[in-house]
């Protein structure tokens, strides 16, 4: 039996996490299959069928399939599901929407979120946050798993030629429709995917004084986050919060300032490969997690801090 | 209009959650346990709609153990009307609970379905979908902004590349995000009162429903430590390190 993937695109490009998504695929079984659902996407298919992870795309085009609403995708992949021992997409807000919906349709019990593939049919993931983690073993006899995108390397995007299969389109939902799609653009990497990422906080006192975040991040061609006590006070929009409630990031390093650590929080940035923590209250419950603390006021450690890395004569991009 | 809001009980979301020595689980016994947080937006929402004037009647519902009725009434106390608890035993997964809810919603036949996002222990963020899947209704899943038009929904919903607006037919599911609304507190009047709501209790059994679990839970860990941190004097002493001995920047 194969594994299908559900790739996440916006019609003219993979979206990063599929990547992610592929190689925690092919840990699974290594016949792994890429349905694509889409319109006017002959692009995707080809760059999916270049990956050498993938041995098949299925192709299917719709005007209907433009905006990955769930109630008309989640048809077509039952449909094709009957070949399959394992469907799996990643644990993004566009996995999260669509998987349970086919789940229920095959009537098979989700493994949501999974961290590690033990086996075929057992996987690790976290729960209460990641506060704690649960070996779980699916007793389904086929899978619908999502899988958490920064637990997995991205899969090799080129040297590979699937072939690319054409498969009929299923009928439109009439009852849902898609209005419009507010999308943030930056130039900086994407909060989920970057190397380094710098995240402000309460300490920041206003909207204002992220300023002094976004230098630094500049320098450091990082993404820039924040608490939730931040996007609640209005000093920054909610796309940029980390936490269990909104995103989960694990970089190379993660510098949080004016964070205390709230443990809704610390869920969503504590696997990063390095922390450093900058806070003046010295008691913060951000320290225990940080390699590296430093106990100062903010207003003055940033400015410094942007002045040592004007000193080093390089700087990791 | 009707509307049926789905609750949990869970851990409070302030308790620094402990794993059983024995691997089995979380410490539950002698901690303190509320309402799942985005479930407070979703009674939230519907008691607003309906002080709007436009709902006749909220439904609070559970399925957990005999316990759970503290959540129901928490969400009578805050504005429903009458609540109904699925009394279950043991862990119960998302898609049993969606099929004990679609036996409510063919008997109970609500305009609407509000539950929160996500319950903030198992983390599955599967229930709404799959409710909606069974009844083959439309879905609106996060959603921080809901407007209620003639026999349509417009929802603004929370993605990781910002935010969609989608319309969608009633009868519908919502799940909410915290950023939905703002839940009150029950005043103590109304807690007094909402304990002479009615609360009608069934039995998953009641509603031919298996709730055995078809995920084997093998074991639950503590996650990885992290080593001991160190403190840095200075700005300066951060970069070196972070340059020279993390080789990070």
């Amino acid at each position: 039996m194969s594994v299908l993937l559900i790739a996440e695109h916006n019609n003219k490009e993979v979206r990063p996490f599929t990547l992610n998504a592929i190689t925690a695929a092919s840990q699974m079984d290594g016949d792994v299959h890429v349905i694509l659902i889409g319109n006017n996407c002959g692009d995707v298919a080809k760059s999916l069928s270049e990956m050498p992870a993938v041995k098949k795309v299925l192709h299917a085009e719709a005007a209907h399939y433009e905006n990955y609403l769930a109630e008309n995708f989640s048809p077509l992949v039952v449909k094709v599901s009957e070949n399959y021992s394992h469907i799996v997409s990643s644990a993004n807000t566009f996995g999260k929407n669509l998987m349970p919906r086919i789940a229920a349709n095959l009537d098979i019990s989700q493994v949501s979120d999974i961290t590690k593939v033990i086996s075929a049919d057992t996987f690790l993931r976290p729960i209460y946050a990641g506060n704690a983690f649960a070996t779980v073993k699916s007793t389904d006899v086929k899978k619908c798993i999502t899988i958490r995108p920064t637990s997995f390397e991205p899969c090799e995007t080129s040297g590979g030629s699937a072939p690319i299969e054409k498969i009929d389109a299923t009928e439109e939902f009439a009852l849902s429709k898609f209005i419009k799609r507010e999308e943030v653009k930056s130039d900086r990497p994407e909060l989920g995917t970057a190397r380094v990422v710098v995240s402000g906080g309460r300490g920041m006192q206003n909207g204002e004084n992220f300023k002094l975040i976004t230098d630094i991040a500049d320098k450091l061609n990082a993404a820039i986050g924040a608490s939730r006590a931040a996007v609640d006070a209005g000093y920054i929009s909610n796309e940029h919060q980390v936490g269990q409630t909104g995103k989960v990031v694990v970089p190379d390093l993660y510098i949080a300032v004016g964070i205390s650590g709230a443990i809704q929080h610390l869920a969503g940035m504590k696997e990063s490969k390095i922390i450093v923590a900058i806070n003046k209250d010295g008691e913060a419950p951000i320290f225990s997690v940080a390699d590296y603390g430093l106990e100062a006021d903010l207003f003055e450690a940033l400015p410094q801090f942007l002045e040592e890395l004007n000193k080093l004569n390089s700087i990791q991009k | 209009m009707k509307i049926l809001v789905a609750v949990k009980r869970v851990i409070d979301y302030n308790v620094q959650v402990r794993v059983k020595e024995d691997g089995t689980g979380v410490v539950t016994d002698n901690v303190k346990m509320s309402s799942n947080p985005p479930d407070d937006n979703a009674i939230e929402e519907a008691v607003k709609i309906k002080e709007a004037g436009k709902a006749t009647e909220i439904i609070a519902i559970t399925v957990g153990e005999e316990k759970s009725q503290e959540t129901v009434r928490k969400a009578l106390a805050v504005g429903a009307d009458r609540g109904i608890l699925i009394k279950t035993e043991g862990i119960v997964e998302p898609l049993a609970v969606a099929k004990a809810l679609q036996k409510i919603v063919e008997k109970e036949k609500p305009d609407l379905v509000f539950m929160g996002k996500q319950a903030i222990d198992d983390d599955c963020n599967q229930t709404g979908q799959m409710l909606s899947a069974l009844l083959n209704w439309p879905q609106a899943t996060f959603a921080s902004k809901i407007e209620i038009k003639d026999k349509t929904l417009e929802v603004t919903r929370e993605i990781d590349e910002g935010l969609e607006t989608i319309e969608i037919n009633l009868p519908a599911i919502v799940t909410c995000d915290l950023r939905l609304n703002e839940p009150r507190y029950a005043s103590l009047p109304n807690i007094m009162k909402s304990k002479k709501k009615p609360l009608e209790i069934l039995t998953a059994a009641d509603l031919g429903v298996d709730t055995t679990p078809r995920v084997q839970q093998i074991k639950v860990e503590e996650p990885p430590k992290r080593k001991a941190g160190i403190k840095v004097a200075s700005v300066a002493e951060l970069v070196s390190k972070l340059k020279n001995e993390a080789k990070v920047i």
